[in-house]
Order: C-alpha cells, then sequence, then structure tokens
C-alpha cells in the first residue's frame, strides 16, 4: 500500500472519490512542475533587491529587450534591433511588434522608457550607462532612442546583463515606482504570470504559462536570449528549507527540481536512478577573500600580499563542494575562469609552491605586530561558511591575533558594513563568493573596484583599478578588452583589493524525466517533460 | 465566572503591552539590517541609507515603538519589510496549517498519553509500566527533528504510505489534510506524549492510594470504571494544567517540526522572518503567540471548575 492509498484504503467512499478525481487530474499533472528553488522568495521586485531569487523570478514574468547568450553575446529578445547613427551618440531600438503584458495591455517604447528610467538608477551597469546618457526617449509606440554624451559600446550588453538586476520591462504605470520602494504589483510581459492570490512567501510561488507570450523569432535558446517557449502549464516554487526533506522529495517524486542541493545531499541523490545531478551553470561560482582596507593590518598593501604564499585554492574549494576535483578549479584570477576576460597575468603568486612558513617570514617583514584580526563570516550559507571555516584555520595556522565573529548572514550582512576598526567592532576580513556572471566582466565586478569609501566593503583606494574599468567600458572590441582585462588582473593580483580562494560548480538536481534545461540558471522555458 | 473572566481578559492587555515592549525593544537592540540585506552587494551606503528611510528604520526608538503601538491600536500589525504583504495577511496565510498541527498534535497525545499513563500507575512496577516509563525517557531525550527524520525515512522515503513534505488545506478534504498531518504531528507529538504520561501515572499513583478508592473496590466496583471515572477525573487538575503549559511546548516544536516537514506554518514563518530581520512580522507573530498562550492558560483555569467542583471563581 502506497502513499495516497493508504488513509483511503480506510475509507471506501473517499477512496472511489480521490481515485476518479486523480485519474482526471494525470495529464494535468504532468503539465505541472514542481521546483525547489535556493532559497525563499521574499521580495517579488527585482530592482529593488539583488537577491538572486528575486533576479529568476523576475525572469519569469518579465523580459529584457537583450537577452545574453551562453557566449555572453547580446542578442535582441524584445528588441527587433537597433540603429547607431551620429558618430554613436544616437542608438535607437525598435522593439517587436504584438508584445502584450500580463494584464492585456500592449507593450509601447514608454513602457521601455521608465523601466529603464529605474533601472539605470539601481542596477550598478545601468548606473554606469546613466552617466553617458543625455536622454532615453520614446518615440512613437516602437522606437526607444538612447541620446549619449559619449558613445557607449556597451549598450546592449547593458540590457542584456544578466547580473543582480536585470533590465527587466513593465508596464509604465508601474516602472514609475521610486527605485527604492517596492513595486506592488508584478506585471511584466515574460513567458509566466506571476499568480498573486496563491503567493505564500515561505512556502509557495506559482507561475502560470502566459498563452499571449511572444517569444522572439530569431536566434536558438541560450541562456536568456533566443525563444523562450514554456512547456508547463504551471510552475510552482516550494520553500523548502531543510535539505533532507527537500531530498526525500525530490526522491519521492513529490518535486521534479532542486535546485542547489548541498554537496552531502548530493551523494545521497547520485544514487538515486530516478535522480539527474548535473551543474546548473556550466561556469563555476568564484570564492573571494576580501580585505578590510580601512584599518590595520590590511590596510598596508605587503600584509595582504604576505598571505598569498599560504593560499591553497583547492583547501578552500574542497571544503564547498568536497574532495571530487571534477567540483572546483584552482589558479583562479579575477575573471570568470571559461569566460573571454579571463586569463592568467599576475597569478605567478597563486601558482607557485605553497608555504605558510613563507607567509610567516613576509608577515614579519611587514611588520606584523600581534594585532588583533577579526575574520567575519555567516554560518547558514554554504559555500561562505565552509570558506570561512578554513580561512579561520589558516589564520591560526599563520600566528595572527585572530578574534573570529561567525554569525547568521543577516548580521553578517550588517557587520560587514561597519568602517570601524577592529576595537570598536569592525572587521579584518571576510570569505564570501559571486556567481559566474558577476565576474565575467568589470561591469558588475565589485570586489574589483578601487573606488574607496563608494566601493563594496572593504572599501579599497585604488584609482589604477577605476581607470582600467573605465577604459574598459569603451573598448572598441574584444581585443581591447582583453588587454585591459589583463592589466586589471596584473594590478588586482598586485594590489590585492582581494584574493581569489578558487571557483566551484554549483550543482542542480532533477527527476530524469526532465530534459531541455536551459543552463546558466534556474531558467523554466525550453525545460520540458519527457 | 462572567465577572472572572472578564477580568482575565482584561488582564491580557498589560501582559500583552509588556511582550510588546519586550519584543520591540529586543528587535531594536538585535544586530542586523534589513535594508542592508535587500540593498545587496553592490549597493552603495547612499543607496543602503535610502532604503533604511523609506522603510522607516532611521527614525528614532520612541517615535518607531510609538507608531507601531498606534497601528497596532487600530489593529493594524503592519506591513512586511520584504514581501510588502500586511502582516496580518501573512498570518492569515500561515495560521491553519499551524492550528491544524497543534490540535491534531494535541488530541494525538491526549488520546495515547492519558491511558498509557493510566494504564502504567494501574499496572505499577510491571513490565507495562516500565515499558511506559521508558518510552517517556525515551520521548523526552529524542528532538523532536530526529523523530521526524526517522518517521519521513520509514513512512514517506521507504513505505511511501504518506507525503515527506507540505500541508494540503482542510478545504480540500479530511484525507488530504490528515494524510500530510500525521507524521508532523506523531514527531511534535513525542515529547507532549512522555510529558503527560509521566503526570497522568504519578497523579494517578497519588489518587490510587486515596480512601475513597478503596472503598470503590471494596463496593464491587468495576476496574474500568474505578480507574477511568473515579480516579482520573480526581486526578485531571494538575493533567490539564500540565497540557496547558505543554502549549509553549508545542509552539516551540511547531517551528522544528514545520522546517522538517516543510508545513507553511508560523513557526516557519517565525524563523524565516528572523532571519532576514523583517522586524513587522516578527513582532506580529510574537505577539499572536502571546495572546495565544494567554487564551489557552485562560481555558485551562477554567477548565478547572468541570473537573472540580470545589474550584469557583
Amino acid at each position: 500500500m502506497h502513499r495516497r492509498n493508504l488513509l483511503k484504503a480506510g475509507a471506501a467512499v473517499a477512496a472511489a472519490s480521490s481515485l476518479s478525481h486523480a485519474a482526471i487530474a494525470q495529464p494535468a499533472q504532468n503539465r505541472v512542475l514542481k521546483m525547489v528553488p535556493q532559497a525563499n522568495l521574499t521580495s517579488l521586485d527585482p530592482i529593488w533587491t539583488t537577491a538572486n531569487i528575486t533576479r529568476n523570478h523576475g525572469y519569469m514574468v518579465y523580459d529584457t529587450l537583450y537577452g545574453m547568450d551562453a557566449d555572453f553575446r547580446p542578442q535582441p529578445q524584445m528588441a527587433e534591433g537597433a540603429v547607431t547613427s551620429d558618430g554613436g551618440l544616437r542608438v535607437t531600438i525598435t522593439i517587436r511588434a504584438g508584445m502584450k503584458f500580463h494584464d492585456g495591455e500592449t507593450v509601447r517604447a514608454a513602457d521601455c522608457v521608465a523601466s529603464l528610467a529605474r533601472w539605470m538608477k539601481r542596477s550598478p551597469i545601468g548606473q554606469k550607462l546613466e552617466t553617458f546618457v543625455d536622454a532615453v526617449e520614446a518615440s512613437g509606440d516602437r522606437q526607444i532612442v538612447f541620446r549619449l554624451k559619449r558613445p557607449f559600446p556597451m549598450l546592449t550588453a547593458a540590457l542584456a546583463q544578466v547580473s543582480n538586476s536585470p533590465a527587466f520591462i513593465m508596464p509604465e504605470r508601474i516602472a514609475r515606482t521610486d527605485p527604492f520602494q517596492q513595486i506592488r504589483e508584478t506585471i511584466g510581459s515574460g513567458p509566466f504570470r506571476f499568480v498573486p492570490a496563491e503567493f505564500n512567501s515561505g512556502s509557495l510561488a506559482v507561475y502560470s504559462r502566459f498563452a499571449d507570450y511572444s517569444p522572439t523569432p530569431t536566434g536558438r535558446t541560450s541562456l536568456t536570449a533566443g525563444p523562450k517557449v514554456a512547456h508547463f502549464d504551471r510552475v510552482e516554487w516550494h520553500i523548502i528549507t531543510d535539505a533532507s526533506t527537500a531530498a526525500a522529495a525530490l526522491q519521492t517524486g513529490e518535486i521534479d527540481w532542486y535546485e542547489q542541493p548541498p554537496p552531502e545531499i548530493q551523494m545521497l541523490l547520485r544514487r538515486n536512478r530516478n535522480v539527474v545531478i548535473e551543474a546548473v551553470d556550466p561556469l563555476p561560482l568564484i570564492g573571494i577573500l576580501r580585505f578590510n582596507h580601512l584599518h590595520p593590518p590590511f590596510n598596508d598593501k605587503r600584509m595582504r600580499q604576505a598571505l598569498l604564499p599560504a593560499i591553497v585554492q583547492s583547501d578552500f574549494m574542497s571544503a564547498v563542494v568536497g574532495p571530487d576535483p571534477s567540483l572546483f578549479m584552482e589558479n583562479v584570477g579575477v575573471f570568470t575562469p571559461g569566460t573571454p576576460l579571463a586569463n592568467d597575468a599576475g597569478l605567478e603568486a597563486l601558482k607557485s609552491p605553497r608555504s605558510v612558513e613563507r607567509a610567516r617570514a613576509l608577515m614579519r617583514e611587514a611588520g606584523y605586530t600581534n594585532q588583533l584580526t577579526r575574520l567575519i563570516g555567516p554560518t547558514d550559507i554554504l559555500a561562505p561558511s565552509a570558506m570561512t571555516q578554513v580561512g579561520a584555520d589558516l589564520l591560526r595556522r599563520l600566528g595572527f591575533n585572530a578574534d573570529n565573529a561567525f554569525s547568521d548572514w543577516g548580521t553578517t550582512v550588517t557587520r560587514r558594513t561597519s568602517r570601524e576598526p577592529v576595537e570598536r567592532g569592525g572587521w579584518s576580513m571576510l570569505f564570501t563568493s559571486f556567481s559566474s556572471f558577476d565576474f565575467v566582466d568589470p561591469s558588475a565586478h565589485f570586489p574589483l573596484r578601487g573606488n574607496g569609501t563608494n566601493a563594496w566593503p572593504g572599501w579599497p583606494n585604488m584609482p589604477r583599478l577605476e581607470e582600467l574599468r573605465d577604459e574598459w567600458f569603451v573598448a572598441p572590441d574584444l581585443d581591447a578588452q582583453k588587454r585591459i582585462a589583463r592589466e586589471l588582473q596584473t594590478v588586482a593580483m598586485d594590489e590585492l583589493p582581494y584574493i581569489p580562494v578558487g571557483a566551484y560548480m554549483s550543482m542542480t538536481a532533477h527527476r530524469r524525466n526532465l530534459a531541455d534545461r536551459v543552463k546558466g540558471m534556474a531558467l523554466f522555458w525550453g525545460l520540458r517533460r519527457t | 465566572m462572567f465577572a472572572y473572566i472578564v477580568r482575565r481578559v482584561l488582564a491580557t492587555i498589560p501582559v500583552m503591552a509588556i511582550v510588546a515592549l519586550f519584543v520591540f525593544s529586543l528587535l531594536y537592540i538585535a544586530p542586523g539590517d534589513p535594508a542592508a540585506v535587500i540593498a545587496g552587494d553592490q549597493a552603495t551606503p547612499a543607496d543602503v541609507e535610502r532604503i533604511r528611510a523609506s522603510l522607516g528604520l532611521d527614525r528614532p526608538y520612541l517615535v518607531r515603538f510609538g507608531a507601531w503601538l498606534w497601528d497596532i491600536l487600530r489593529g493594524d500589525l503592519g506591513t512586511s519589510i520584504f514581501t510588502n504583504l500586511p502582516v496580518a495577511t501573512m498570518i492569515r496565510q500561515r495560521i491553519e496549517p499551524t492550528l491544524s498541527l497543534m490540535i491534531v498534535t494535541l488530541i494525538l497525545a491526549v488520546s495515547i498519553a492519558v491511558p498509557m499513563g493510566v494504564v502504567a500507575a494501574w499496572r505499577q512496577g510491571t513490565w507495562i509500566d516500565r515499558a511506559v516509563m521508558g518510552f517517556a525517557v525515551l520521548g523526552f531525550s529524542v528532538p523532536v527533528f530526529v523523530v521526524g527524520y526517522v518517521l519521513a525515512y520509514i513512512f514517506a522515503l521507504e513505505l511511501d504510505w504518506l507525503p515527506v513534505q507540505g500541508y494540503t488545506p482542510f478545504s480540500r478534504g479530511f484525507f488530504p489534510w490528515m494524510e500530510n498531518l500525521i507524521l508532523p504531528a506523531v514527531a511534535l507529538g513525542s515529547v507532549y506524549i512522555a510529558l503527560i504520561a509521566r503526570i497522568t501515572r504519578a497523579t494517578m499513583l497519588e489518587v490510587l492510594q486515596q480512601d475513597y478508592i478503596r472503598t470503590a473496590k471494596a463496593k464491587g466496583v468495576g476496574q474500568r470504571s474505578i480507574l477511568f471515572v473515579h480516579a482520573l477525573k480526581n486526578a485531571a487538575v494538575p493533567i490539564v494544567t500540565v497540557i496547558g503549559i505543554g502549549m509553549a511546548l508545542l509552539i516551540g516544536g511547531a517551528v522544528v517540526t514545520e522546517s522538517v516537514f516543510a508545513i507553511p506554518g508560523l513557526g516557519r514563518l517565525t524563523v524565516d522572518a528572523i532571519l532576514r530581520r523583517d522586524y513587522p512580522v516578527i513582532q506580529g507573530v510574537v505577539l499572536l503567540f502571546s495572546f495565544i498562550y494567554v487564551l489557552v492558560n485562560l481555558a485551562i483555569d477554567l477548565a478547572y471548575t468541570l473537573f472540580d467542583p470545589r474550584i469557583r471563581y
């Protein structure tokens, strides 16, 4: 006797009733996809917050003018194409005809202009774009005109960017919301419509296929580019915080897809012939050791460099994903391995023979005088927590006067914004990780910024990094970008705004009967049940 | 009696006020900043500050407390910082699973634990007594989440009799509703059963030594009648008290049980809200739990009159 039948067997009438319902419901069930996402969906505004789960929600509901393919080339999505004139100072994007929002309204250029205006206030690459822009205007219902102060070759790449807050298009009335306030309606023109009546944050988010969605007729489906064809009528995100429970639900078929099972659960799931484990993204996530550049000891470049001989990237990565070397990469620099800008400039310091003794000697030469050093880190987020534990051990072996402060993610995030010295609650170093998209290029690469007090926590003041970043934005072609990327990495590995501690694959688990998953992140078009 | 109930209900007001002040103050001094969590990694300090201001988190303590209290008095528990949903709506979404879990657990626990305790007292010193007490020690010793995992492994994963996780609303039928609640209720009830069984046994042992029990036996009253009519009714007051106190145990256990079985209840809502620093939700849920606890204790006090006619209010 199996579940669903146990109790029904005790009540014949109920059982008969249930069986008839089950028979009718069977085909519909096949058109429903149940998935456990990486985190709880709390905010529904992908511009207001940068949480990856909200970005993924955004890709369900909204569309973008340009999509990014797996080779990181922007491709027209809502856009039909773009025309550049006036020596690059005027770019006119024409949107496809016949696109509709989920409320039935036609998508107009005015909607796009309002959406981009809000996005440019919050997204880092959007903010950069705004500095190049004189005006963004609608011309008729289908044309968006960018009038630029200077040519901005990255325009379509910016509109297609995947990291954090993509340039999602919303109806004008919603997009006019203050960028620092949450939107109150979830209406997009994407392949799925959000079902607010069933939304229960912390438990369930439901999406239904948008019948009027018109996929781009060009290109092939790749990351966020190409036709987005939904094969499921209904997608349910079930928030299951307990990894064992989620794994059990996947094994019994109660759910179809578990986005991010931790390594120990992956080992368990590999034994199940109905479950497939594979990389979410063919590109890895990157771990970093971030220094606080405002206070001793790591405000001294020599102290930061002293740590280099002791950094064994495989130690950090095996703590995150386990000992299987196919799941992580060493000798990782500042750009995502496997992407066009990844290079080996300046990485000798990480490739030479590793030595804690050598690091200790360099610390002495740098004048380390037993200053208090505080490592902060979360205990409830898998990768940063694992790297922090390895880092704490390394500090002990190096002989630092270490005071470790581990807490939940919410506290760590707050604590890392403190610019106070260690004695007044500040911090010296932390470990965290970034997605492959974040480190593909300098546009959203926050730890590579050197803009002092405006920089990502740690606040390095490294003007050369900023100069190179600005040069990259106006680089005319990929070769020029690659040259700048090499120099950026050379400077970064010398100045050390942070130290890369390796790259690792994020694995996902789904039932074997799911096919054609679009690689890169949790995307739901293309995916079908076989 | 009516005057007593009114007095007790009125007495809940200062209790709730103290709870409100305590919870608000605790959250105010606790580390963590929802604005920083929302803003994300690339936000500048100015961005974080603007979000903090838009959420009203930059206002002084007394102003924020006053505004919150005023809203509470008007029946408005506030709006979630993250979901932008009214806290009352979020509680409404979550209250059915938690109440269902607590009610099923309560019924299960009382219907198992009381007979167990009675039988153990009746057969004091025998293997039955030792088995019941052994079970009680086990129930106390094994954490709820371990019981939950073991039950899920056996009955869901191996035997495939019951679902691993989730909750089906009662409106979709009794059996689907019950299917999702059996394992969590057994897991959560294990401690509760142990507690009630031990108290029932101890109280029954004391009552069974009383003269009127000996008299009843001498009069030839049947064993079942002696145990469940004469003895149990007189042993009921401490048992009912423990059931009431155990409600706190159930509320605490529900947080863990709801996580293990992915039940979308108030327990998980509380944990999620604490981890995110969603202050209005934490405050709303804690107030609600306090209110439930106060009401349950009032109900228990009133129930005493049913079991002991000497008690009058």
